[in-house]
């Protein structure tokens, strides 16, 4: 396929003017060797056979483009989903710590750390390390350990040490500090498995390239049933951004697709607690690249809030800064109400229970103009088994 | 000629860096910490420009970095703090920090301040050579102010030669690979070290991560022009009642 500037950054990786490796020296050698070998790796055949094979024996791939009748009808017009819940582990996050393990063995590593907000990440590269009986460290915020509960006991069972970030807000952005500074701690024996479209190049283009195989799916899945390839619109949600990387992916350079993408507006865009860095974020440096970044006027990173964790991160992939900057992406957010409501109302209509990250996704509809012409495609990220305490709150009050 | 420059033209050997972080432990201490830094027999200032989310630091210095935030620390409050300095200063200053308050401030602002104040040279360990030679060098220079890059362990001999090239006062050798304040033995690096030595390089070399006392001083100082102590100092710092004496004896038991 062509090098494009939105599927694909420049070679010290930019997408216009976001990405890049602000990394300190002390990560040059770890992060160079991933950048010099990730391509052959990744699309060597025995690679390739290997990461399919796991994708559908394991993972359970592909994953159904399910056509929601109900929900359809609600908004009178055709809407799918993608079904990334049905995943192993719960969600898309899956599809990336296969590749990056895989392509860590093959790097000669002996040890793994990851960071994780909502756990899904962490749970993923737990599965897969156990899969692989390679050590496991995942890194997760003191305040995402309380509020994460079975996902902790889940990364535990699976045989990963979880160490608490008790640095700084103690949720994400400190997890992912750790995680780095594990990192240079740990220079030669360890990969970091980066769980979203964000860090120092190569890290945005090489998560993104595993994601893709959702939107490699749809495009096909979409063909077989309704006899074209290309949907009217891609709709995922936004935290940093792999779940939306990889259904966006074949779709970037197909300018009749409208790629919607959904920020997570906590309380409110302007209520000082949410979590939407498009809206409120500038151009900064946070973990390893140039983005758009939540930020004081004096430059220091602020807390984010959303009532999905996975969402709670005050940065943006690169790719989706570019996307934002140059128009190609809509980018529109939810608040916690409305996701709330856009997941009861998804359990009511189609039997699904959704992650709160893929319910902000589910709350853009309301937002949306539609004419009743279009093909939808909707990225259900993750399936809300992990949400429960969140949503029986709620129940009380619905 | 710098001042860092000139620095290292009139003492070849034994130059100690101290590293303090602005707004600590008080919010208007900084000048007060760097009056002691000279005073006490500091040869360089290392300015520490407190960030929420510093990622080559360990507990210490970030915690050091957190509590000057709370302090209400910022480029703008360092930079009204600095305004004067050079009455009382004679020391070079170098500015250590992260990119993105640089960024939040306005890259070329900041040069500009930070060289109308009196600063030397800047450390900025996640601005790497590819930006730096694209983008941000060009105004670093405009405003006459040094850059200084580290190397490491793992760093090859090539990059070492280009990072020594893009580098001005002096070169920053990070002394394992690690976070600062780690306690790490200096020996184990020996052949680093001496690799350095050998090369031959454009600038003087100073070693800094996990020197603390005297010992670990001199034996950085024997493989280099000098050493960098950080979190060591910042201790010293932390509940001090009386912040020249806590220099004074700190300096005192690394220096005599």
């Amino acid at each position: 396929m062509e090098q494009t500037t939105y599927q694909r950054p420049d070679e010290h990786g930019y997408y216009g003017s976001f990405g890049g490796a602000y990394i300190p020296e002390m990560l040059h050698p770890n992060v160079e060797e991933l950048k010099s070998r990730y391509l052959d790796i990744m699309y060597e055949e025995n690679f390739q056979k290997e990461f399919h094979a796991l994708l559908r024996d394991y993972v359970g791939r592909p994953t159904p483009l399910f056509l929601a009748e109900r929900l359809s009808k609600q908004y009178n017009t055709a809407i799918y989903l993608k079904r990334e819940d049905l995943n192993h582990t719960g969600a898309h996050k899956i599809n990336n710590a296969i590749g990056q393990v895989l392509l860590a063995q093959r790097l000669g590593k002996k040890r793994i750390i990851a960071e994780t907000g909502a756990g899904q990440h962490g749970v993923a590269t737990a599965t897969v390390c156990a899969l692989k009986g390679i050590e496991c460290i995942v890194y997760m915020g003191e305040k995402d350990i309380e509020r994460q509960a079975p996902n902790v006991a889940r990364m535990r069972m699976l045989g990963a040490t979880v160490i608490p970030a008790v640095s700084g807000s103690k949720t994400l952005k400190d997890a992912t500090n750790e995680a780095i500074r594990d990192w240079i701690n740990n220079p030669t024996d360890t990969h970091y498995v980066i769980g979203s479209v964000v860090g120092p190049h190569p890290y945005p283009d090489m998560v993104a390239r595993f994601q893709s195989v959702i939107s490699e799916e749809i495009k096909a899945q979409l063909k077989v049933t309704t006899g074209k390839e290309l949907p009217s619109h891609v709709i995922a949600c936004v935290g940093g951004g792999s779940n939306a990387a990889g259904a966006f992916y074949h779709f970037l350079d197909e300018p009749s697709v409208q790629l919607v993408a959904v920020e997570a507006a906590g309380h409110g865009v302007n209520s000082g607690r949410s979590a939407a860095t498009t809206q409120l974020g500038n151009p900064g440096v946070l973990h390893g690249s140039k983005s758009l970044v939540m930020q004081t006027a004096d430059g220091q990173v602020v807390e984010p809030h959303s009532i999905s964790a996975g969402l709670d991160y005050p940065g943006i992939g690169p790719m989706h800064a570019h996307l934002f900057k140059s128009g190609r992406g809509t980018f529109l957010s939810a608040t916690d109400d409305d996701a709330v409501a856009a997941a009861f109302n998804l359990c009511k209509l189609e039997g699904i229970i959704p992650a709160l990250e893929s319910s902000h996704a589910l709350a853009a509809l309301n937002q949306m103009k539609l004419s009743g012409k279009e093909t939808i495609v909707l990225c259900l990220s993750g399936r809300g088994d992990k949400d429960l305490a969140t949503y029986m709150n709620k129940m009380d009050r619905i | 000629m710098s001042r860092i420059a000139k620095l290292f033209g009139s003492k070849k050997q034994n130059v100690l860096n101290v590293y303090c972080t602005a707004g600590f432990p008080e919010l208007n201490s900084t000048l007060a910490v760097m009056k002691a830094l000279q005073q006490h027999g500091a040869d360089i200032v290392e300015l520490g420009m407190p960030y929420s989310d510093p990622l080559a630091d360990g507990p210490v210095i970030q915690d050091s970095s957190m509590k000057a935030l709370e302090n209400g620390m910022s480029l703008s409050v360092l930079f009204s703090q600095l305004k004067d300095c050079r009455k009382e200063i004679s020391l070079p200053i170098v500015l250590m920090g992260y990119m993105n308050p640089v960024l939040q401030y306005g890259f070329e602002k900041f040069c500009a301040d930070a060289a109308a104040a009196g600063v030397d040279g800047l450390i900025l360990p996640d601005l790497p050579p590819y930006e730096f030679e694209t983008e941000y060098g060009a105004i670093i220079n405009k405003y006459g102010l040094d850059f200084i890059f580290l190397v490491t362990p793992e760093t090859s001999e090539a990059r070492i030669r280009q990072l020594d090239n893009l580098t001005s006062g002096f070169l920053y050798a990070v002394s394992s690979s690690s976070t600062t304040g780690k306690d790490k033995d200096l020996k184990a690096q020996e052949g680093y070290f001496r690799k350095l030595q050998e090369m031959e390089l454009k600038n003087p070399v100073l070693i800094g991560f996990g020197i603390k006392d005297k010992a670990s001083f001199e034996a950085a100082a024997g493989y280099a022009n000098g050493a960098i102590i950080g979190s060591a100092y910042i201790k010293a710092l932390n509940n001090a009642a009386d912040i020249d004496k806590a220099t004074s004896d700190f300096l005192a038991s690394v220096l005599k």
